[in-house]
């Protein structure tokens, strides 16, 4: 089982709503008031899932190798878009990174157990404060 | 296709100082390519580079590299290989600063 | 000059208290070097050929007398008593241990400065013009932009792992000292019909293995809308750029691949949701840094004593022929301070010499110092009745040589010697040439040129923009040189065309000794730069002369020799 990172530190993985593709999610009649949990790849159009948001409660954006940065402009260009449901990474996240993917919109980070053994708690716990320090927020703040 | 195996030193940075080091004759590393050691027999070089690979809280990126003994020391062929061993051509730093190590 | 605040110390002393733990983690063995590298590297620590080398940024290549100060002081406690300065406006130190580096990130922070974005695949250090708030010709000065970019990119989270590095210049002036053609993004600040201020943006400029001039984006760009239009700039690069080949994963590629008109729809069409994440903060800001690069409050004497040394002194004649420029104020000049002394390497500075631009900038310079890209320094405001004694005092330290934009002033990158990419060495091919023209005496003849030397295809160096541009090569494990002719690296962007066949080490000297006895030769008067004469005739006449054997041209340079006499001779009588 996962390993969910929060700003709390680790917790197990309490989602239990399936995981659809998007091709997936298309399929099911527009109709229904279920919410749905969608997996996307990190190269995916945003603007293909922004009539979709209010049926989507989560949305899991995959992140193969921590040193492809497109989940990062995805998470952020959702949430312009007003996406407002949970947002998750998942996959090769590293502890130094958590402070940038919170910063752009995501609400939690799922890893491996084997990651989680290389980089303990500890090490993402020291990266949760991760609202200080932040020039960007600091830029994009009403004068 | 398999190449044949030519001469080699093991040869990397030190993790603290940054410096060039080789493996000498006795294990040890040594600062001086001409006290490396020679490693003739392909298994042998590859089995100290993993060692040295595993060394991680000591050294930095070790590679092995093509020398040769001319004039009976060794000798590095490519003259990359020679600047590390020699140091830069503008200053007397590096390697120019301690052969007497 | 800007100042941080408490919010720029808190975060700079962040990344310092980080980097320390990442340090002794790594040393403790709790960090492999797999996961530690990419960690130095974000605090711009490498590792070269011989040791550990640090990229310590000088955003947009302004300093003052204190940071200068530092930086001469961590030369001599952490390395060999010198520094590097880079063709993107940074300093590298050559030498330092890894255990030290926490201490002289400290040292660094202590002065506002920092290692941060210097290396990786985030926004680069941005560049600017170094003549900036001092050039006559200047539109408005560039630093307030390039101090909004700055804080813009530090730590970005969404543009810390792109598919490779970025860099932004930014210039602003119609002149083009910044080389915005040849960057990821270039600025040039403009103004539009109704005389409003705000940016031409070029993208996809850049040197390395496919050269490419940058092409423009949007020709007007209103000042307000500079950061969200980058950051639609950059969401756009990260998600469309190539990652499945290193070679390929620059913007220049993916705007060549894409076409420039794709790009631009991509870029506006973003831009139109971006602008509403930015709430006005950043205009307000940039309004303080505009009064922060306020132009100094410049004082007033009689530059009676200045006309005089200039008269009775040759040596100080000649240092402001050649290394001075025209300042906005009638009574003041820019002083460009060469690091290219005869032999010497190419942007090295001793600690001593860091010292003494430091006390000059702060005696008569306003406290105010630049590094170029062309890698000397810069004294921005000096008062013209100081100048001679800072002529004087650059002297007692080698200093005054007066060769700027002359050939013994070459960019040279730190090839072989230094760099672990290298394939050649590029140092000692810089300092033959200088020594061999000083030699010759006829650097001031040939006036103008620019030589511009890479140690490898990544184009440190500049060589493609070169008015003679070398590039050095592995050729079956020989240093192997490739020279282009006719680069241009100002606002009318040219690459170099390559000349032929490359030469050997020793043969790389006698071969652009040849190139320019051409030139001399075949010029059209003596006021003809060599790229005029270059752009007037053409590769043809230079490769003639230089893939010719030497017995024959050893003739036809006799006959040069007194070609040249008679057209001495010839001149003094006009
Ligand atoms: S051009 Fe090549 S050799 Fe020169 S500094 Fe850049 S990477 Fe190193």
């Amino acid at each position: 089982m996962n390993v969910i990172v929060t700003d709390n530190g680790f917790e197990s993985d309490t989602w239990s709503n399936i995981f659809l593709t998007l091709d997936k999610l298309l399929l099911i009649n527009p109709k229904s008031t279920n919410k749905f949990s969608l997996d996307v790849p990190n190269t995916t159009d945003p603007k293909e899932l922004a009539p979709l948001f209010a049926r989507i409660s989560l949305i899991r954006i995959a992140f193969l190798n921590s040193t492809d940065g497109r989940g990062f402009t995805l998470a952020s260009h959702l949430r312009l878009l007003g996406y407002k449901g949970r947002l998750r990474a998942q996959g090769h996240v590293l502890a130094d990174q958590y402070t940038m993917a919170r910063r752009c919109g995501y609400d939690e980070i799922e890893i491996s157990i084997e990651l989680a053994d290389r980089q303990p708690e500890k090490q993402w716990l020291s990266r949760s404060d991760w609202k200080s320090n932040c020039y960007i927020n600091q830029l994009k703040q009403l004068a | 296709m398999a190449r044949k195996f030519t001469n080699k030193v093991l040869t990397a940075n030190r993790l603290i100082e940054g410096d060039v080091v080789y493996l000498g004759i006795n294990g040890d590393w040594v600062l001086d390519h001409d006290r490396a050691q020679i490693l003739k027999e392909e298994e042998f070089a590859i089995k100290q580079l993993a060692l040295a690979n595993k060394d991680s809280g000591f050294l930095v990126s070790p590679y092995l590299a093509n020398a040769e003994i001319r004039d009976g020391v060794p000798t590095p062929i490519h003259f990359r290989d020679s600047f590390r061993a020699n140091g830069p051509t503008n200053y007397n730093h590096g390697k120019k600063e301690n052969h007497n190590v | 000059m800007y100042s941080y605040t408490e919010f720029d110390n808190n975060f700079n002393q962040n990344r310092v208290d980080q980097f320390r733990s990442q340090v002794t983690r790594r040393i403790d063995g709790s960090l492999t070097e797999d996961e530690f590298k990419p960690l130095r590297l974000m605090n711009g620590l490498y590792l070269q050929l011989h040791a550990y080398m640090l990229r310590v940024a000088i955003p947009y290549g302004t300093l003052n007398s204190q940071k200068m100060y530092q930086l001469a002081i961590i030369a001599d406690k952490y390395d060999r008593g010198y520094g590097h300065f880079t063709t993107r406006q940074n300093i590298q130190y050559n030498w330092p241990k890894l255990k030290d580096v926490p201490d002289i990130l400290q040292d660094l922070a202590n002065v506002e400065m920092h290692a941060v974005q210097t290396s990786g695949n985030c926004i680069r250090n941005v560049t600017a013009d170094h003549f900036a708030g001092a050039s006559t010709d200047e539109i408005e000065d560039p630093r307030p932009t390039a101090e909004l970019i700055r804080q813009w990119s530090t730590d970005h989270p969404e543009f810390s792992f792109l598919g490779r590095k970025f860099k932004i210049a930014i210039t602003g002036s119609p002149n083009d000292r910044a080389v915005t053609k040849a960057h990821d993004i270039g600025l040039r600040m403009v103004r539009n019909n109704k005389n409003e201020p705000g940016y031409e943006v070029i993208i996809g400029g850049g040197l390395g293995r496919t050269p490419m001039i940058g092409k423009v984006l949007r020709s007007f760009l209103p000042r307000k809308d500079i950061l969200p239009y980058l950051e639609s700039v950059m969401q756009i690069y990260n998600m469309l750029g190539r990652r499945d080949n290193k070679y390929k994963a620059r913007i220049k590629i993916t705007v060549h691949e894409h076409g420039i008109n794709k790009i631009c729809d991509l870029v506006e069409e973003r831009f139109i949701i971006q602008r509403s994440s930015f709430g006005g903060f950043d205009q307000k800001l940039l309004i303080k840094l505009e009064k922060a690069f306020a132009a100094p409050i410049y004082i007033n004497e009689p530059i009676d004593s200045y006309n005089k040394s200039y008269q009775s002194d040759p040596l100080f004649r000649s240092f402001v022929d050649t290394n001075l420029s025209e300042h906005k104020n009638l009574n003041y000049s820019i002083v460009s301070i060469s690091l290219k002394k005869h032999g010497q390497t190419p942007g090295d500075a001793t600690s001593q010499q860091m010292r003494m631009m430091a006390n000059l900038a702060k005696k008569y310079g306003h406290d105010e110092l630049r590094i170029s890209h062309e890698q000397n320094v810069i004294l921005p405001h000096v008062h013209k009745s100081n100048l001679y004694k800072v002529f004087n005092e650059l002297k007692s330290v080698e200093l005054a040589t007066a060769n700027i934009g002359l050939i013994s002033d070459i960019i040279a990158c730190p090839g072989m010697d230094y760099c672990a990419l290298a394939t050649a060495r590029s140092i000692p091919i810089a300092q033959q040439i200088a020594m061999r023209f000083n030699q010759l005496k006829l650097e001031n003849d040939i006036g103008e040129i620019k030589i511009k030397i890479s140690g490898c295809i990544n184009a440190c160096g500049h060589h493609h923009i070169g008015h003679i541009g070398i590039l050095g090569l592995d050729r079956a494990g020989v240093e192997n040189y490739q020279i282009t002719l006719g680069g241009n690296s100002t606002q009318n962007t040219v690459i170099g065309k390559s000349l032929g066949p490359g030469f050997s080490y020793t043969e790389i000297i006698p071969a652009i000794e040849k190139i320019i006895y051409t030139y001399l030769d075949i010029r059209s008067s003596n006021d003809e730069t060599f790229l005029e004469t270059f752009n007037r005739v053409g590769l043809t006449p230079f490769k003639k002369i230089v893939y010719t054997p030497s017995e024959i041209i050893n003739k036809s340079t006799a006959t040069f020799a007194n070609n040249n006499n008679e057209s001495f001779a010839s001149q003094e009588i006009k």
